[in-house]
């Protein structure tokens, strides 16, 4: 049976009577890799933070191995592990005594497993971290999230302002902590292909809202991009069913599109096209096809 | 194991990796009876996640392909892999062509032409698996 680690039932938050979540829904199950995406601002900090008892929810639920993870951060953070965002480490510690603090709050700590990853990183453990570029704070702050071995690892935007060499070590780390122990990963990530490569499940964000959830090749195939031919020349997109986006001109257009084929195909026919090729639609044209779409809403509105 | 993971082309992750992996087979460049990788191995070179590994070797286990040995791996199967209905791999191939003869005549090639490619294709791949038959052979000595 699968075990769930993390519950989140319509969660909502508001800052300064702003909205910030609105009826989130999200649950993460044992052994499973959850990629978070959506636009700067639309929620996904926010809710990360909630997992971590850092905010408490103006309504609704969030439960973490079952507890109340601002009830009872003991419980839920010993067994977490947290990259955030800001890698907000003690600037004036040195690289060791960072990993003897952390180490302090983790029973579990692994510290042949610490020692390893800090000659893979080539951290110079005397350093202050202060004086750590940005890729190597990410890699300091990496190893304090992941040496206890947490059963939940949580990482925010780990990849953003890091070169490829470091990108690497983090999907690495993302990759042994589920092959090795079987472990739960959520992260957030504005970087589309790394979502593909590394998610078992998506789910999107937009302005506080779940617009989208499911098993990546679940989502992926509910989404196709087709190049179709009109036999003549449009100045705007013809309007066709089960449309999302549609970028071109003239005759030739290509169009992203959801839900029934054949009433797409009937659809493209009717204005006098052919569909030429259709495939699965990547994540990124699926974002961006919704992401627009979201726009357009909030500009109508 | 020389695979590669195309994001743009819109074929899910794990099917590319069942793909490749029948390919390999059937070319050559997979023997039978030889060893692929772990997965957790297999996930760190493409960097995907581990599950998508594990849904692509057993997908290649339920078709035939590869076989799990209790405790010491995962191995290309002896023989030849289980066969398929006739009318259920026709509409595989045929899936394909539709797409290949679409994309040849947007390109303005002709149908003799994709013929005459396809026989090329064919005597180029036969040269490579000859080559790395031969070197694999080479490195027994």
């Amino acid at each position: 049976m699968e075990q769930t680690v993390v519950d989140v039932n319509d969660l909502s938050r508001t800052f300064g009577g702003k909205p910030a979540l609105d009826g989130i829904a999200f649950r993460a199950n044992a052994g499973q890799v959850y990629g978070l995406v959506g636009s700067n601002g639309a929620g996904k900090t926010t809710l990360l933070k909630h997992l971590l008892g850092l905010l408490r929810a103006t309504t609704g639920s969030v439960r973490v191995f079952g507890l109340d993870p601002v009830r009872d951060p003991v419980g839920v953070l010993s067994r977490v592990g947290y990259l955030s965002e800001e890698r907000d480490l003690p600037e004036w510690m040195r690289v060791d005594e960072l990993m003897r603090y952390t180490q302090a709050y983790h029973p579990g700590w692994d510290a042949s497993y610490a020692r390893e990853l800090l000659e893979t990183f080539a951290l110079d453990p005397a350093k202050k971290i202060k004086e750590l570029s940005k890729g190597m704070r990410a890699q300091a702050g990496l190893i304090a999230a992941v040496a206890h071995r947490p059963e939940l690892l949580i990482l925010d935007e780990p990849s953003s302002g890091l070169d490829a060499v470091v990108r690497r070590d983090i999907l690495d780390a993302i990759v042994r902590a589920v092959a090795d122990d079987g472990r739960t990963v959520i992260f957030s990530s504005h970087l589309l292909d790394e979502v593909e490569r590394m998610s078992d499940h998506v789910t999107m964000i937009q302005n506080g809202r779940v617009t989208l959830s499911g098993a990546l090749d679940d989502v992926r195939g509910a989404y196709q991009r087709s190049r179709v031919h009109f036999a003549k020349h449009f100045d705007q997109p013809p309007v066709l069913d089960t449309v999302l986006v549609m970028e071109g001109g003239g005759r030739t257009w290509s169009v992203v599109h959801s839900g029934s084929l054949e009433q797409f195909h009937h659809s493209v026919a009717a204005n006098g096209g052919e569909v030429v090729e259709s495939r699965d639609a990547t994540l990124e044209e699926i974002f961006l096809a919704r992401a627009g779409r979201s726009r357009q809403q909030v500009e109508a509105a | 194991m020389d695979i590669t993971i195309n994001l743009t082309d819109g074929v899910p992750i794990y099917r590319q990796i069942v793909n490749q992996v029948k390919y390999l087979v059937a070319s050559g460049l997979l023997q039978p009876g030889e060893e692929l990788p772990p997965i957790r191995t297999l996930a760190l070179q493409l960097k995907v996640t581990p599950n998508t590994i594990v849904k692509a070797y057993g997908e290649l286990e339920t078709s035939g392909v590869i076989q799990k040995r209790q405790g010491s791996g995962t191995f290309v199967s002896e023989g030849r892999p289980q066969p398929v209905a006739l009318r259920e791999r026709r509409r595989v191939i045929e899936k394909r062509i539709d797409a290949l003869l679409a994309e040849a005549h947007q390109l303005n090639f002709t149908d003799d032409d994709i013929l005459r490619m396809v026989r090329e294709r064919r005597a180029a791949m036969d040269e490579t698996a000859a080559e790395t038959a031969e070197v694999k052979k080479e490195a027994k000595k």
